[in-house]
Protein backbone atom coordinates (compact mmCIF):
# COMPACT_ATOMS: atom_id res chain seq x y z
CA UNK A 1 0.00 0.00 0.00
CA UNK A 2 0.83 3.03 -0.65
CA UNK A 3 1.96 5.19 2.12
CA UNK A 4 0.41 9.48 1.80
CA UNK A 5 1.51 11.62 5.00
CA UNK A 6 -0.30 14.97 4.61
CA UNK A 7 -0.11 16.34 8.39
CA UNK A 8 3.31 18.16 8.10
CA UNK A 9 1.61 20.87 10.53
CA UNK A 10 1.02 18.02 13.15
CA UNK A 11 4.91 16.65 12.67
CA UNK A 12 7.75 16.21 10.36
CA UNK A 13 10.11 13.47 9.29
CA UNK A 14 13.80 14.58 10.52
CA UNK A 15 15.72 14.90 7.21
CA UNK A 16 18.57 12.83 6.65
CA UNK A 17 21.39 15.58 6.52
CA UNK A 18 20.23 16.91 9.72
CA UNK A 19 20.09 13.12 11.34
CA UNK A 20 23.66 12.37 10.45
CA UNK A 21 24.62 15.72 12.06
CA UNK A 22 22.89 14.53 15.38
CA UNK A 23 24.43 11.05 15.66
CA UNK A 24 27.75 11.50 16.94
CA UNK A 25 26.45 13.98 19.46
CA UNK A 26 24.92 10.84 20.74
CA UNK A 27 27.81 8.58 20.40
CA UNK A 28 31.68 10.23 20.01
CA UNK A 29 30.21 13.87 21.95
CA UNK A 30 28.30 12.82 24.29
CA UNK A 31 29.82 15.17 26.65
CA UNK A 32 27.80 17.15 28.98
CA UNK A 33 28.48 20.80 27.41
CA UNK A 34 29.64 22.04 30.76
CA UNK A 35 32.21 20.13 31.27
CA UNK A 36 35.81 21.66 31.02
CA UNK A 37 37.60 19.16 29.04
CA UNK A 38 37.52 18.78 25.47
CA UNK A 39 34.44 16.26 25.05
CA UNK A 40 32.68 18.95 26.95
CA UNK A 41 33.67 21.58 24.93
CA UNK A 42 33.04 19.87 21.88
CA UNK A 43 29.81 19.37 22.56
CA UNK A 44 29.28 23.08 24.01
CA UNK A 45 30.71 23.85 20.67
CA UNK A 46 28.08 21.81 18.52
CA UNK A 47 25.38 24.07 20.92
CA UNK A 48 26.90 27.43 20.13
CA UNK A 49 26.41 26.05 16.08
CA UNK A 50 23.44 25.10 15.80
CA UNK A 51 22.26 28.75 18.15
CA UNK A 52 24.30 30.81 15.12
CA UNK A 53 21.91 28.37 12.47
CA UNK A 54 18.94 29.51 14.66
CA UNK A 55 19.43 32.72 15.27
CA UNK A 56 20.21 33.02 11.08
CA UNK A 57 16.97 31.79 9.78
CA UNK A 58 15.15 34.41 12.03
CA UNK A 59 17.77 37.53 11.94
CA UNK A 60 18.40 37.32 15.35
CA UNK A 61 21.78 37.51 17.26
CA UNK A 62 22.93 34.07 18.47
CA UNK A 63 22.84 35.60 22.01
CA UNK A 64 19.05 36.22 21.87
CA UNK A 65 18.23 32.43 20.90
CA UNK A 66 17.63 30.34 24.12
CA UNK A 67 16.82 26.76 23.55
CA UNK A 68 13.97 25.01 25.32
CA UNK A 69 12.28 21.71 25.24
CA UNK A 70 9.44 22.22 22.34
CA UNK A 71 7.84 25.32 21.02
CA UNK A 72 5.04 24.85 24.31
CA UNK A 73 7.58 25.65 26.64
CA UNK A 74 8.73 28.89 24.63
CA UNK A 75 4.94 29.95 24.93
CA UNK A 76 4.53 29.05 28.44
CA UNK A 77 7.76 30.55 29.20
CA UNK A 78 7.24 33.92 27.40
CA UNK A 79 3.48 34.70 29.00
CA UNK A 80 4.52 33.69 32.47
CA UNK A 81 7.84 35.68 32.60
CA UNK A 82 6.21 38.71 31.33
CA UNK A 83 3.64 38.54 33.63
CA UNK A 84 5.64 38.18 37.22
CA UNK A 85 8.22 40.85 35.89
CA UNK A 86 5.61 43.27 34.85
CA UNK A 87 2.71 42.07 37.63
CA UNK A 88 2.87 45.36 39.12
CA UNK A 89 2.95 47.95 36.26
CA UNK A 90 -0.44 45.79 34.66
CA UNK A 91 -2.02 42.92 34.05
CA UNK A 92 -3.72 43.04 30.80
CA UNK A 93 -2.59 40.09 27.84
CA UNK A 94 -3.85 40.66 24.66
CA UNK A 95 -4.34 37.42 22.23
CA UNK A 96 -6.30 36.12 19.52
CA UNK A 97 -9.25 33.29 19.73
CA UNK A 98 -6.91 31.49 17.22
CA UNK A 99 -4.11 30.74 19.30
CA UNK A 100 -2.72 27.37 19.74
CA UNK A 101 -3.58 25.82 23.12
CA UNK A 102 0.01 26.42 24.28
CA UNK A 103 -0.75 30.14 24.38
CA UNK A 104 -4.49 29.77 25.03
CA UNK A 105 -3.77 27.56 28.52
CA UNK A 106 -1.38 29.42 29.71
CA UNK A 107 -3.43 32.37 29.55
CA UNK A 108 -6.22 30.84 31.34
CA UNK A 109 -3.73 30.09 33.83
CA UNK A 110 -2.45 33.33 34.31
CA UNK A 111 -6.27 34.79 34.82
CA UNK A 112 -5.89 32.64 38.07
CA UNK A 113 -3.49 35.07 39.33
CA UNK A 114 -5.91 38.17 38.62
CA UNK A 115 -4.75 38.79 34.64
CA UNK A 116 -6.92 39.97 32.85
CA UNK A 117 -7.16 38.35 29.09
CA UNK A 118 -8.49 39.89 25.78
CA UNK A 119 -9.11 37.73 23.26
CA UNK A 120 -9.13 39.28 19.96
CA UNK A 121 -11.70 37.94 17.55
CA UNK A 122 -10.48 37.60 13.60
CA UNK A 123 -12.60 37.57 10.77
CA UNK A 124 -13.96 35.10 8.88
CA UNK A 125 -10.31 33.69 6.94
CA UNK A 126 -8.49 34.27 10.50
CA UNK A 127 -7.92 37.51 10.26
CA UNK A 128 -6.71 39.71 13.69
CA UNK A 129 -7.94 43.64 12.54
CA UNK A 130 -5.46 45.92 13.57
CA UNK A 131 -7.92 48.04 14.79
CA UNK A 132 -9.21 45.55 16.75
CA UNK A 133 -5.96 45.26 18.67
CA UNK A 134 -5.54 49.02 18.96
CA UNK A 135 -9.13 49.70 20.54
CA UNK A 136 -8.21 46.54 23.25
CA UNK A 137 -4.80 48.51 24.29
CA UNK A 138 -4.93 49.38 27.59
CA UNK A 139 -2.28 51.61 30.12
CA UNK A 140 -1.89 48.16 31.95
CA UNK A 141 -1.62 46.08 29.08
CA UNK A 142 1.73 44.46 28.98
CA UNK A 143 1.79 41.77 26.48
CA UNK A 144 0.23 41.21 22.87
CA UNK A 145 0.51 37.65 21.67
CA UNK A 146 -0.47 36.49 18.30
CA UNK A 147 0.43 33.53 15.90
CA UNK A 148 2.36 34.19 12.45
CA UNK A 149 0.75 31.37 10.80
CA UNK A 150 -2.31 29.50 12.31
CA UNK A 151 -1.89 26.12 12.35
CA UNK A 152 -5.41 24.86 11.76
CA UNK A 153 -6.45 26.97 8.78
CA UNK A 154 -3.01 28.44 8.06
CA UNK A 155 -3.73 32.22 7.86
CA UNK A 156 -0.72 34.46 8.42
CA UNK A 157 -1.29 37.52 10.31
CA UNK A 158 0.09 40.67 9.58
CA UNK A 159 2.70 40.30 12.31
CA UNK A 160 4.61 43.46 11.67
CA UNK A 161 1.68 46.10 11.53
CA UNK A 162 0.25 44.66 15.07
CA UNK A 163 3.76 44.40 16.80
CA UNK A 164 4.17 47.86 15.84
CA UNK A 165 0.53 48.86 17.81
CA UNK A 166 1.59 47.04 20.79
CA UNK A 167 4.91 49.10 21.26
CA UNK A 168 3.03 51.87 20.49
CA UNK A 169 1.34 50.91 23.38
CA UNK A 170 4.08 50.54 25.66
CA UNK A 171 3.49 46.88 25.84
CA UNK A 172 6.16 43.87 24.69
CA UNK A 173 5.28 41.81 21.71
CA UNK A 174 5.43 37.75 20.76
CA UNK A 175 4.77 35.83 17.98
CA UNK A 176 4.61 31.86 18.31
CA UNK A 177 5.99 31.19 15.47
CA UNK A 178 6.08 27.34 15.12
CA UNK A 179 3.87 26.96 12.05
CA UNK A 180 6.02 30.30 10.40
CA UNK A 181 9.42 29.54 10.35
CA UNK A 182 10.54 27.79 7.71
CA UNK A 183 7.20 28.35 5.33
CA UNK A 184 7.34 32.05 5.36
CA UNK A 185 10.34 34.60 5.86
CA UNK A 186 10.53 35.30 9.34
CA UNK A 187 12.98 38.22 10.30
CA UNK A 188 12.46 39.86 13.96
CA UNK A 189 14.39 43.19 13.01
CA UNK A 190 12.10 43.53 10.40
CA UNK A 191 8.69 42.48 11.94
CA UNK A 192 9.87 44.41 15.09
CA UNK A 193 9.04 41.38 17.76
CA UNK A 194 10.15 41.56 21.25
CA UNK A 195 9.46 37.61 21.69
CA UNK A 196 9.15 34.50 18.78
CA UNK A 197 8.72 30.99 19.70
CA UNK A 198 9.68 28.23 17.54
CA UNK A 199 9.72 24.27 17.44
CA UNK A 200 12.16 21.64 15.42
CA UNK A 201 9.90 19.38 14.90
CA UNK A 202 7.89 21.34 12.24
CA UNK A 203 11.17 22.19 10.19
CA UNK A 204 11.69 18.68 9.42
CA UNK A 205 14.24 18.67 12.62
CA UNK A 206 13.71 16.58 15.76
CA UNK A 207 10.90 16.64 18.54
CA UNK A 208 11.26 17.68 21.98
CA UNK A 209 13.36 20.54 20.83
CA UNK A 210 12.45 24.19 20.54
CA UNK A 211 13.93 28.03 21.27
CA UNK A 212 12.28 31.17 22.18
CA UNK A 213 13.72 34.39 20.58
CA UNK A 214 14.09 37.25 23.30
CA UNK A 215 15.40 40.41 22.05
CA UNK A 216 18.86 41.10 23.94
CA UNK A 217 18.83 44.14 26.74
CA UNK A 218 15.06 42.79 27.75
CA UNK A 219 15.21 41.43 31.47
CA UNK A 220 13.32 38.17 32.12
CA UNK A 221 12.68 35.77 34.77
CA UNK A 222 13.64 32.08 34.51
CA UNK A 223 10.90 29.25 33.81
CA UNK A 224 13.51 26.15 34.54
CA UNK A 225 15.53 26.78 37.38
CA UNK A 226 18.68 25.02 38.22
CA UNK A 227 22.01 25.29 36.93
CA UNK A 228 23.62 27.96 34.47
CA UNK A 229 22.83 26.46 31.30
CA UNK A 230 21.70 28.66 28.56
CA UNK A 231 23.38 31.96 29.69
CA UNK A 232 21.47 31.23 33.08
CA UNK A 233 18.24 31.53 31.77
CA UNK A 234 17.32 28.20 31.37
CA UNK A 235 18.60 25.03 33.69
CA UNK A 236 18.74 21.69 32.63
CA UNK A 237 21.53 19.57 30.60
CA UNK A 238 21.04 20.65 27.12
CA UNK A 239 19.62 18.02 24.63
CA UNK A 240 23.00 18.26 22.48
CA UNK A 241 21.74 16.21 19.83
CA UNK A 242 18.19 17.17 19.42
CA UNK A 243 19.47 21.11 19.54
CA UNK A 244 22.36 20.44 17.01
CA UNK A 245 19.46 18.57 14.81
CA UNK A 246 17.78 21.92 15.47
CA UNK A 247 20.37 23.86 13.90
CA UNK A 248 20.94 22.15 10.81
CA UNK A 249 17.19 21.72 10.69
CA UNK A 250 17.42 25.69 10.54
CA UNK A 251 19.92 26.14 8.56
CA UNK A 252 18.26 23.70 5.46
CA UNK A 253 15.21 25.90 6.01
CA UNK A 254 16.57 29.02 5.44
CA UNK A 255 18.66 27.56 2.34
CA UNK A 256 15.59 25.96 0.95
CA UNK A 257 13.35 28.53 1.64
CA UNK A 258 11.72 29.37 -1.72
CA UNK A 259 11.94 26.29 -3.35
CA UNK A 260 10.36 24.59 -0.10
CA UNK A 261 7.70 27.03 -0.70
CA UNK A 262 7.00 26.66 -4.66
CA UNK A 263 7.12 22.64 -3.98
CA UNK A 264 4.46 23.23 -1.37
CA UNK A 265 2.08 25.80 -2.84
CA UNK A 266 2.12 24.09 -6.09
CA UNK A 267 0.84 20.71 -4.92
CA UNK A 268 -1.29 22.26 -2.17
CA UNK A 269 -2.79 24.56 -4.94
CA UNK A 270 -3.19 21.01 -7.20
CA UNK A 271 -4.28 19.62 -4.34
CA UNK A 272 -7.55 22.22 -3.83
CA UNK A 273 -8.15 22.35 -7.71
CA UNK A 274 -8.78 18.47 -7.67
CA UNK A 275 -10.71 18.22 -4.76
CA UNK A 276 -13.02 21.28 -5.92
CA UNK A 277 -13.59 19.33 -9.57
CA UNK A 278 -14.48 16.08 -7.94
CA UNK A 279 -16.10 16.80 -4.63
CA UNK A 280 -19.50 18.74 -4.86
CA UNK A 281 -20.65 20.49 -1.24
CA UNK A 282 -17.71 21.32 0.25
CA UNK A 283 -16.18 24.67 1.78
CA UNK A 284 -12.49 25.99 2.09
CA UNK A 285 -11.83 27.13 5.31
CA UNK A 286 -9.06 30.16 5.82
CA UNK A 287 -8.07 32.82 3.59
CA UNK A 288 -9.06 32.24 -0.10
CA UNK A 289 -6.51 34.09 -1.04
CA UNK A 290 -3.49 31.42 -0.51
CA UNK A 291 -0.91 33.79 -1.05
CA UNK A 292 -1.92 34.96 2.56
CA UNK A 293 -1.89 31.62 3.81
CA UNK A 294 0.56 28.52 4.96
CA UNK A 295 2.09 27.71 1.50
CA UNK A 296 1.36 23.68 2.61
CA UNK A 297 -2.13 24.07 4.24
CA UNK A 298 -5.51 23.41 2.84
CA UNK A 299 -8.44 22.85 5.19
CA UNK A 300 -11.57 22.09 3.69
CA UNK A 301 -14.95 20.68 4.97
CA UNK A 302 -17.21 18.06 3.89
CA UNK A 303 -20.77 18.65 4.12
CA UNK A 304 -22.82 15.30 5.71
CA UNK A 305 -19.68 13.75 6.99
CA UNK A 306 -18.39 13.46 10.07
CA UNK A 307 -14.33 14.21 9.90
CA UNK A 308 -12.98 11.06 11.99
CA UNK A 309 -14.26 8.64 9.78
CA UNK A 310 -12.99 10.56 6.85
CA UNK A 311 -9.18 10.13 8.71
CA UNK A 312 -9.89 6.80 9.65
CA UNK A 313 -10.77 5.30 5.95
CA UNK A 314 -8.58 7.25 5.03
CA UNK A 315 -5.66 5.82 7.08
CA UNK A 316 -6.87 2.32 5.48
CA UNK A 317 -5.69 3.63 2.48
CA UNK A 318 -2.54 4.64 4.03
CA UNK A 319 -3.05 8.98 3.82
CA UNK A 320 -2.73 10.46 7.01
CA UNK A 321 -4.30 13.55 7.56
CA UNK A 322 -6.23 15.58 10.65
CA UNK A 323 -9.40 16.76 11.36
CA UNK A 324 -8.69 20.53 13.11
CA UNK A 325 -6.01 20.29 14.88
CA UNK A 326 -3.62 16.89 15.29
CA UNK A 327 -3.68 16.55 19.03
CA UNK A 328 -7.89 17.10 19.08
CA UNK A 329 -8.67 14.21 16.66
CA UNK A 330 -9.79 12.06 19.40
CA UNK A 331 -11.56 14.83 21.20
CA UNK A 332 -14.92 15.58 20.99
CA UNK A 333 -14.93 19.97 21.30
CA UNK A 334 -15.41 21.24 17.98
CA UNK A 335 -12.50 23.06 16.99
CA UNK A 336 -12.26 26.43 18.64
CA UNK A 337 -10.34 27.77 15.12
CA UNK A 338 -13.03 26.82 12.67
CA UNK A 339 -15.84 28.24 15.84
CA UNK A 340 -13.64 31.73 16.16
CA UNK A 341 -13.99 32.21 12.00
CA UNK A 342 -17.81 31.34 12.14
CA UNK A 343 -17.88 28.09 10.86
CA UNK A 344 -21.06 26.11 11.88
CA UNK A 345 -20.35 23.06 14.35
CA UNK A 346 -21.95 20.62 11.03
CA UNK A 347 -19.56 22.05 8.74
CA UNK A 348 -16.67 21.89 11.39
CA UNK A 349 -17.21 18.45 12.33
CA UNK A 350 -16.27 17.94 7.95
CA UNK A 351 -13.47 20.03 8.59
CA UNK A 352 -9.66 18.04 7.49
CA UNK A 353 -6.88 19.49 7.32
CA UNK A 354 -4.24 18.24 4.87
CA UNK A 355 -0.53 19.92 4.89
CA UNK A 356 1.65 19.26 2.25
CA UNK A 357 5.83 19.40 2.58
CA UNK A 358 9.28 18.41 0.88
CA UNK A 359 8.36 14.97 0.95
CA UNK A 360 4.98 14.95 -0.96
CA UNK A 361 4.73 14.27 -4.70
CA UNK A 362 2.03 15.10 -7.46
CA UNK A 363 1.06 11.42 -7.32
CA UNK A 364 0.58 11.20 -3.88
CA UNK A 365 -1.99 14.18 -4.66
CA UNK A 366 -3.64 12.35 -7.17
CA UNK A 367 -3.70 8.92 -5.01
CA UNK A 368 -5.00 10.64 -2.36
CA UNK A 369 -7.83 12.59 -4.16
CA UNK A 370 -8.55 9.43 -5.67
CA UNK A 371 -9.52 7.74 -2.08
CA UNK A 372 -10.67 10.67 -0.74
CA UNK A 373 -13.46 10.82 -3.75
CA UNK A 374 -14.16 7.52 -2.31
CA UNK A 375 -14.13 8.00 1.09
CA UNK A 376 -16.80 10.54 0.99
CA UNK A 377 -19.07 8.73 -1.44
CA UNK A 378 -19.16 5.83 0.82
CA UNK A 379 -19.56 7.96 4.05
CA UNK A 380 -22.20 10.38 2.11
CA UNK A 381 -24.25 7.28 1.12
CA UNK A 382 -23.99 6.24 4.96
CA UNK A 383 -25.38 9.27 5.95
CA UNK A 384 -28.78 10.55 7.24
CA UNK A 385 -28.05 14.16 6.39
CA UNK A 386 -28.58 15.75 3.50
CA UNK A 387 -29.07 19.08 2.46
CA UNK A 388 -33.32 18.48 2.07
CA UNK A 389 -32.94 18.14 5.68
CA UNK A 390 -31.63 22.11 5.96
CA UNK A 391 -28.23 21.23 7.36
CA UNK B 1 -1.88 -0.38 16.32
CA UNK B 2 -5.53 1.04 15.49
CA UNK B 3 -7.48 3.49 17.18
CA UNK B 4 -10.47 1.16 17.63
CA UNK B 5 -10.31 -2.94 18.16
CA UNK B 6 -10.51 -5.46 15.39
CA UNK B 7 -14.14 -5.69 16.02
CA UNK B 8 -15.14 -2.43 15.88
CA UNK B 9 -13.05 -1.59 12.63
CA UNK B 10 -14.96 -3.98 10.94
CA UNK B 11 -18.30 -2.93 11.78
CA UNK B 12 -16.88 0.47 10.42
CA UNK B 13 -15.08 -0.32 7.33
CA UNK B 14 -18.03 -2.95 6.13
CA UNK B 15 -21.12 -1.53 8.10
CA UNK B 16 -24.03 -4.04 8.06
CA UNK B 17 -27.71 -3.20 7.56
CA UNK B 18 -27.01 0.20 5.63
CA UNK B 19 -29.86 2.31 4.29
CA UNK B 20 -33.37 3.05 4.76
CA UNK B 21 -36.54 0.68 4.88
CA UNK B 22 -39.17 1.74 2.45
CA UNK B 23 -42.47 2.07 4.05
CA UNK B 24 -40.99 1.19 7.63
CA UNK B 25 -43.22 0.20 10.41
CA UNK B 26 -41.24 2.05 13.16
CA UNK B 27 -38.44 4.61 12.34
CA UNK B 28 -36.65 7.09 14.81
CA UNK B 29 -34.02 9.91 14.64
CA UNK B 30 -31.28 10.73 16.88
CA UNK B 31 -28.55 13.39 17.50
CA UNK B 32 -27.65 15.96 15.02
CA UNK B 33 -24.47 16.76 12.82
CA UNK B 34 -24.13 19.84 15.19
CA UNK B 35 -23.71 17.50 18.34
CA UNK B 36 -21.34 15.34 16.31
CA UNK B 37 -23.46 12.30 14.95
CA UNK B 38 -26.55 11.45 14.02
CA UNK B 39 -28.22 8.20 13.27
CA UNK B 40 -31.73 7.53 11.47
CA UNK B 41 -33.05 3.44 12.25
CA UNK B 42 -35.77 1.90 10.38
CA UNK B 43 -37.68 -1.07 11.59
CA UNK B 44 -39.99 -4.17 10.08
CA UNK B 45 -41.80 -5.90 12.51
CA UNK B 46 -44.10 -8.58 11.96
CA UNK B 47 -47.56 -9.19 13.27
CA UNK B 48 -45.65 -11.45 16.71
CA UNK B 49 -44.01 -8.20 17.19
CA UNK B 50 -40.90 -9.89 16.27
CA UNK B 51 -38.41 -7.13 14.34
CA UNK B 52 -37.80 -8.73 11.21
CA UNK B 53 -35.48 -6.17 9.21
CA UNK B 54 -33.60 -3.35 10.45
CA UNK B 55 -31.65 -0.28 8.56
CA UNK B 56 -29.98 2.07 9.51
CA UNK B 57 -28.14 5.41 8.28
CA UNK B 58 -25.82 7.67 10.39
CA UNK B 59 -23.83 10.71 10.12
CA UNK B 60 -20.76 10.36 12.87
CA UNK B 61 -17.16 9.02 14.02
CA UNK B 62 -15.88 5.45 13.66
CA UNK B 63 -17.52 4.38 16.30
CA UNK B 64 -21.33 5.49 15.95
CA UNK B 65 -20.95 3.96 12.55
CA UNK B 66 -19.45 0.39 14.30
CA UNK B 67 -22.60 1.24 17.12
CA UNK B 68 -25.09 1.04 14.60
CA UNK B 69 -24.55 -1.34 12.67
CA UNK B 70 -23.63 -3.76 15.33
CA UNK B 71 -26.94 -2.61 17.15
CA UNK B 72 -29.08 -3.20 14.18
CA UNK B 73 -27.67 -6.40 13.74
CA UNK B 74 -28.61 -7.37 17.29
CA UNK B 75 -32.06 -6.62 17.14
CA UNK B 76 -32.97 -8.14 14.10
CA UNK B 77 -34.85 -11.38 15.15
CA UNK B 78 -35.97 -9.60 18.71
CA UNK B 79 -38.95 -9.11 19.93
CA UNK B 80 -39.71 -5.45 20.10
CA UNK B 81 -40.19 -5.98 23.92
CA UNK B 82 -36.43 -7.59 24.01
CA UNK B 83 -34.97 -5.08 21.76
CA UNK B 84 -35.98 -2.05 23.93
CA UNK B 85 -33.33 -3.35 26.63
CA UNK B 86 -30.59 -2.98 24.27
CA UNK B 87 -28.46 -0.28 26.43
CA UNK B 88 -25.08 0.74 24.74
CA UNK B 89 -23.81 -1.04 27.91
CA UNK B 90 -24.59 -3.87 25.84
CA UNK B 91 -23.77 -2.39 22.31
CA UNK B 92 -20.16 -1.47 23.62
CA UNK B 93 -19.61 -4.79 25.33
CA UNK B 94 -20.68 -7.03 21.79
CA UNK B 95 -18.43 -4.65 20.21
CA UNK B 96 -15.62 -6.07 22.37
CA UNK B 97 -15.07 -2.46 24.21
CA UNK B 98 -14.42 0.87 23.20
CA UNK B 99 -11.81 3.73 24.16
CA UNK B 100 -13.37 5.60 26.93
CA UNK B 101 -14.16 8.68 25.69
CA UNK B 102 -15.99 7.31 22.30
CA UNK B 103 -18.69 5.37 24.87
CA UNK B 104 -21.14 8.08 23.97
CA UNK B 105 -21.21 7.22 20.68
CA UNK B 106 -22.98 3.69 21.46
CA UNK B 107 -25.68 5.78 23.11
CA UNK B 108 -26.91 7.26 20.26
CA UNK B 109 -27.40 3.50 18.66
CA UNK B 110 -30.01 3.03 21.87
CA UNK B 111 -31.32 5.78 21.53
CA UNK B 112 -32.46 6.51 17.76
CA UNK B 113 -33.74 2.51 18.46
CA UNK B 114 -35.69 3.19 21.11
CA UNK B 115 -37.45 6.33 18.87
CA UNK B 116 -38.12 3.81 16.13
CA UNK B 117 -39.88 1.49 18.62
CA UNK B 118 -41.86 4.47 20.20
CA UNK B 119 -42.86 5.62 16.56
CA UNK B 120 -43.68 1.69 15.69
CA UNK B 121 -45.73 1.96 19.54
CA UNK B 122 -47.59 4.64 18.51
CA UNK B 123 -48.72 4.20 14.99
CA UNK B 124 -49.82 0.62 15.86
CA UNK B 125 -50.95 1.15 19.20
CA UNK B 126 -49.06 -1.20 21.30
CA UNK B 127 -47.61 -0.30 24.42
CA UNK B 128 -44.57 -1.89 26.37
CA UNK B 129 -42.91 -1.59 29.71
CA UNK B 130 -39.87 -0.73 28.60
CA UNK B 131 -41.42 2.79 26.67
CA UNK B 132 -43.59 3.86 30.13
CA UNK B 133 -43.01 7.29 30.44
CA UNK B 134 -40.72 7.58 27.83
CA UNK B 135 -40.62 10.95 26.07
CA UNK B 136 -38.79 10.98 22.47
CA UNK B 137 -35.89 13.38 22.46
CA UNK B 138 -33.90 13.55 19.92
CA UNK B 139 -31.04 16.32 21.00
CA UNK B 140 -28.32 14.25 22.89
CA UNK B 141 -27.43 18.08 25.04
CA UNK B 142 -30.19 17.37 26.78
CA UNK B 143 -28.94 13.71 28.17
CA UNK B 144 -26.05 14.73 29.77
CA UNK B 145 -23.79 12.42 28.45
CA UNK B 146 -20.64 13.68 27.39
CA UNK B 147 -19.97 14.62 31.76
CA UNK B 148 -16.88 13.82 32.40
CA UNK B 149 -15.13 12.74 29.40
CA UNK B 150 -12.36 15.56 29.63
CA UNK B 151 -10.65 13.30 32.59
CA UNK B 152 -10.88 10.37 30.44
CA UNK B 153 -8.71 11.81 27.63
CA UNK B 154 -5.78 10.00 28.38
CA UNK B 155 -7.27 6.11 29.58
CA UNK B 156 -7.64 5.05 25.92
CA UNK B 157 -3.88 5.51 24.68
CA UNK B 158 -2.84 1.98 24.42
CA UNK B 159 0.45 3.24 22.54
C1 LIG C 1 1.19 27.18 16.49
C2 LIG C 1 1.80 26.16 17.40
N1 LIG C 1 2.34 26.54 18.56
C3 LIG C 1 2.91 25.66 19.39
C4 LIG C 1 2.97 24.32 19.09
C5 LIG C 1 3.61 23.39 20.05
O1 LIG C 1 4.89 23.04 19.65
P1 LIG C 1 5.63 21.79 20.33
O2 LIG C 1 4.96 20.59 19.77
O3 LIG C 1 7.05 21.89 19.95
O4 LIG C 1 5.42 21.92 21.79
C6 LIG C 1 2.41 23.88 17.89
C7 LIG C 1 2.42 22.43 17.55
O5 LIG C 1 1.41 21.84 17.21
C8 LIG C 1 1.82 24.82 17.02
O6 LIG C 1 1.28 24.43 15.86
Amino acid sequence: MRNVYLDYSATTPVKDEVLQEMIPYFTQNFGNPSSLYTPGLTAKEGLAEARRRVASLIGAEPGEIYFTSCGTEADNWVLEAIADKMKDKGRHIITSKIEHHAILHTCKYLEKFGFDVTYLDVDEEGFVQPEALKDAMRDDTVLVSIMAVNNEIGTVQPIKELAAIAKAGGAYFHTDTVQAVGNIPIDVRELGVDFLSMSAHKIYGPKGVGALYKRKGIQMPNFMHGGAQENKKRAGTENTAGIVGFGKAAEIAGRDLEEHRAHSSELREYLWEQIKDRIPEIKLNGPADFSRRHPGNLNVSFSYVEGESVLLLLDMKGISVSTGSACSSKSLATSHVLDAIGVPPAKSNGAIRFTVGDFTTKEDIDYTVECLTEVITKLRELSPVNDAKGW
Amino acid sequence: MALYNDTVMDHFLNPHNVGEIENPDGKGIYGSPVCGDMMMVTLSVDENEVITDAKFKTYGCGSAIASSSMATDMIKGMKVEEALEVSNEKIVEELGGLPAIKIHCSVLAEHAIKNAIYDYAQTHGKTYAGLEGYVPNTDPDEDDEEEGFEEEQFSDEKK
